[in-house]
């Protein structure tokens, strides 16, 4: 399996997310926001947490008009699995890949903490290496977590069955606690929460490796 | 020719900084303030001068970037 790990000016999590799937059993080729091509063969791209061009205009909006931006967004188009962690997450809302939006915190606070998670389908190549309804322990530091969509896009999302987490003691305002959501075609997830920082035990978790372990292992048979 | 750019939050929209701007007014004594909303302002140099085509360019660059449609309107002044 092939993951292809972007860097933004700004990114700062993407060597955590890097690591994430070579412990899985990935092949990881890290690439950068000037380039224009997704390499040949690549299986799935992350887009990693941080604050890309320093969140400027909004979080997410320079970097998802990056030259990287619409090679993702082709990718996508062709079936291509992403997953969007954190900055990530904003980064593919703004490229009109996941519906919905992400706004400051309702507490107006930077929150940074371990969080409680369940896990609201396993319906998905990320999630259906967890029991269904398998609550799940991923850190959150983050100040524009606010998950905001309107009410249409609710029932749209909870009808086909994709929010992928929410959360347990909802820690930013998102409406109904999600912290996570789906592609229309189930490939593309992004959530607020961090899976890749709790993949060996000297993180003090292990709680996402069940996530990139799916990811490898059926990506790898694909 | 200039362009502004105004970018709000859509009605509707909960604006956690604008209430957090609101409640700070009440703590200074300014009584009576019912609602704070808190938007952008974008000044754009242009090399256009034709006011009509430019606004249309302007607001080709909110839809694609200067604002998130999905929870952001816009308006747009050419002077």
């Amino acid at each position: 399996m092939k993951a292809a790990v972007i860097t933004f000016p700004g990114s700062n999590c993407d060597r955590d997310l890097a690591d994430a799937f070579e412990k899985a059993g990935a092949e990881v080729v890290r690439i950068w926001h000037k380039d224009t091509e997704i390499p040949a063969g690549t299986d799935v791209v992350g887009v990693p947490g941080g604050f890309s061009f320093g969140d400027y205009l909004r979080c997410g909006a320079i970097a998802s008009r990056s030259p990287i931006g619409q090679a993702v967004v082709d990718f996508a188009a062709k079936g291509g699995h992403v997953i969007g962690i954190c900055n990530g997450f904003q980064v593919l809302t703004e490229m009109g890949l996941l519906p919905g939006a992400l706004m400051r915190n309702a507490s107006l606070k930077f929150v940074c903490r371990p969080q409680k998670l369940a896990v609201a389908t396993t319906n998905s190549i990320f999630t259906e290496g967890y029991a269904a309804g398998a609550e799940v322990t991923y850190p959150i530091a983050h100040h524009d977590g606010n998950y905001v969509i309107d009410a249409e896009g609710l029932k749209r999302l909870e009808g086909e069955d994709r929010v992928a987490f929410r959360y347990i003691d909802n820690p930013n305002g998102s409406t109904a606690d999600i912290a996570g959501v789906l592609s229309e075609n189930r490939r593309v997830l992004g959530l607020m929460p961090h899976p890749e920082r709790v993949v060996e035990d000297r993180q003090g978790g292990t709680d996402g490796a069940a996530l990139f372990r799916a990811l490898s292992g059926m990506l790898a048979q694909a | 020719m200039k362009a502004r750019v105004h970018v709000m939050l859509k009605d509707g929209v909960l604006d956690p900084q604008g209430e957090a701007v609101r409640h700070a007014l009440g703590h200074l004594g300014f009584s009576g303030v019912e609602g704070v909303r808190q938007g952008k302002v974008i000044e754009l140099d242009l090399a256009a001068t034709d006011a009509a085509a430019a606004e249309a360019e302007v607001k080709a660059m909110c839809e694609k970037l200067l604002a998130n449609t999905v929870i952001e309107k816009y308006t747009v002044e050419i002077a």
